[in-house]
């Protein structure tokens, strides 16, 4: 080790870039600050939203009252006779996404099962990426296939309307697969190989030891993932409003055309209607509605993982 | 080996055991199959579609003059050109706006954040921004952009409306990538005198920005597939000029969209061949992403 000498030409460059450290120290706070403001944007678009929604949906509600909003069975705020009763479009809603869970949770939950139990590593590394591709294809994309494709297949058979809520609720189930898929696969794969081999070391066969120990295991992750797509499939818009039709009923045929929540807000929003007219305000409520209801599912859905979620340390 | 159970010994397991390991391992190989069939209609549906849409469209989409030209009121004229210009504009301002923004907030959750109350409100906000429907952005982006900031549906409120719809997965994917960065990293960058930010651009960034880059892609490609928050904020299905970003402006899923909704027949197939557009365009992007990957995966 050599000794310092103050008056040395490395120790004053050390001194120099020591009192450049210090002086960075005001650009450090500085970037610490710009890197929160960043972190901040976020918060203000949830402000956003919430403060934009509400603001014109209480405009809709000084001129609506909400019992009209929930009591009334008939949704036709376009017509000479005007109704503003929400609930043809929440079952629209409610009948799609019943039809696309009802694809999205068996084809999910065995993508998962096979890609973790029985797959091979190597496959399993191609299948799964293949798997979620379905969930990048953009939406307008299934919107055409179901009108275009499914529809006039399964009109083959069934007496469907030119549209109609199950070609957009099948799709839709297809396009939501790889949402249940992925995050149950993440929930099975955290199972401990150990409560697996000792459920065999019992005697019991994979099926048995699927069903009775890694399922009941990761069922916090799987009741999450389908919490998820049901969310999902209630904000998914263009293949409902492609597919499913624009006529707002009460039914649970789905055969019938039908409107979602999401399938009237595009519809009002291609039409011109003027700022601060009713029509205009019908977009939010139903938009604060739709909002509510998504935000709720994804709360439950984030409860739910954390609530449950086993500690296998 | 004869083993016989005793009911009254263990009363809830034997009542459903049964040794006919058999039919036992059958079931097992039917429900094998089974799973598979399930994970295989996924990915059949995935080629049907792809090959309905390529049937459909493909003799469109090489017609000549299809990407170079205006859209026409007749189906087998014209082109997507304005569209196409549209979506490009979209994708870049949406680059260029969340990356910064995305990657900073990134930066402070995972350098900066004290672990408190404030720092945990804007994590489960930000997980719950992910969840929130594209349309509902778009009622935002009106608000916001065409209204308050007085932008109307011009290109730009599209753009920073979509900007906000891909922020949240950025961020997710980006403070992944920050995380698995070892920390012996940052504690050589600190032993040899660097400052934070230092440490923070010339290791942790390099570092992480294979990762960043993927959920930069998978946004970006979203944003660029979306067309309900677009819808919303007012943008128009036929547009006979290229858009600057103040003016009215479309995009690639708006166009198919408009082409959908038309009457007569042959505008299916323009729909189809918008959507060859769209999804090169898509895979246009991953492909030049898993390049960018390869290229600065520091090993």
């Amino acid at each position: 080790m050599q000794n310092i000498n103050p008056r040395d030409d490395s120790y004053q460059s050390f001194r120099q870039s020591l009192e450049k450290n210090a002086s960075d120290d005001i650009v450090e706070k500085l970037i610490g600050i710009i890197l929160f403001a960043c972190a901040l944007v976020s918060v203000f678009t949830t402000f956003g939203i919430v403060l934009i929604i509400f603001k014109e949906a209480f405009g809709f509600f000084q001129k609506v009252s909400f019992a009209q909003f929930f009591l009334d069975t008939k949704w036709t705020p376009l017509f000479a006779e005007q109704h503003f009763g929400v609930w043809p479009l929440i079952n629209g809603t409610l009948l799609t996404t019943a039809i696309a869970m009802a694809v999205a949770i068996p084809l999910g939950l065995s993508s998962a099962i096979y890609l973790s139990e029985y797959a091979q590593p190597k496959v399993a590394a191609i299948l799964r990426p293949a798997v979620e591709l379905l969930a990048g294809i953009p939406t307008v994309v299934y919107g055409y296939f179901a009108l275009l494709f499914v529809t006039p297949l399964l009109r083959n058979v069934l007496p469907l309307e030119l549209f109609n809520a199950l070609s957009a609720g099948l799709m839709m189930g297809v396009m939501i697969t790889p949402t249940v898929g992925s995050i149950s696969l993440d929930a099975i794969q955290a199972v401990p190989r150990s409560l697996r081999e000792g459920a065999y070391a019992l005697g019991i066969t994979k099926l048995e030891s699927i069903f009775r120990v890694v399922l009941p295991a990761a069922l916090s992750g799987i009741i999450a993932s389908i919490i998820l797509g049901i969310s999902r499939a209630v904000g998914e818009t263009m293949t409902v409003v492609i597919a499913a039709g624009q006529q707002p009923k009460l039914t649970i045929n789905f055969a019938e055309s039908v409107e979602t929540m999401t399938a009237y807000m595009a519809q009002i929003s291609g039409g011109d209607s003027p700022r601060g007219s009713l029509n205009f305000q019908t977009l939010y409520a139903v938009g604060a509605l739709l909002f509510l209801i998504t935000l709720a599912l994804n709360i439950i859905s984030y409860w739910v993982a954390n609530r449950f979620k086993e500690k296998y340390d | 080996m004869a083993t016989t159970y005793q009911r009254d010994d263990y009363l809830d397991s034997t009542a459903e055991f049964t040794d006919n390991i058999e039919k036992r391992e059958t079931l097992g190989k039917v429900f094998e199959i089974l799973f598979l069939i399930g994970l295989l209609i996924g990915l059949f549906v995935l080629a049907l579609l792809l090959f309905d849409i390529f049937r459909d469209g493909l003799a469109r989409f090489l017609s000549p003059g299809f990407l170079t030209e205006t859209p026409s009121r007749f189906p087998d004229e014209g082109g997507i050109r304005p569209a196409i210009i549209s979506s490009i504009i979209l994708g870049i301002v949406v680059i260029v706006v969340t990356v910064p923004i995305g990657v900073g907030a990134a930066l402070y959750l995972e350098e900066y954040a004290p672990r408190n109350w404030w720092t945990a409100i804007i994590e489960i906000n930000i997980s719950n921004l992910a969840g929130v429907p594209s349309i509902v952005y778009g009622l935002l982006g009106l608000g916001v952009f065409n209204y308050l900031l007085g932008f109307g549906p011009a290109l730009i409120s599209g753009a920073l409306t979509l900007s906000l719809l891909s922020l949240p997965v950025i961020i997710v994917t980006a403070r992944e990538a920050i995380r698995a960065v070892p920390n012996s990293l940052r504690y050589a960058s600190y032993g040899l005198g660097a400052t934070k930010w230092k440490t923070i651009s010339s290791h942790v960034i390099p570092y992480a920005i294979p990762g960043i880059l993927t959920g930069v892609i998978i946004s970006i490609s979203r944003a660029i597939g979306d067309a309900a928050s677009l819808i919303v904020v007012g943008a128009v299905g036929f547009l006979t000029f290229n858009p600057g970003l103040f003016q009215r402006f479309m995009a690639l899923p708006i166009q198919i969209y408009s082409y959908i909704t038309r009457p007569e027949p042959g505008f299916a197939n323009a729909a189809a061949a918008t959507i060859i557009a769209l999804l090169l365009l898509i895979l246009a992007l991953n492909g030049v992403a898993i390049y960018i990957r390869q290229r600065f995966t520091i090993h």
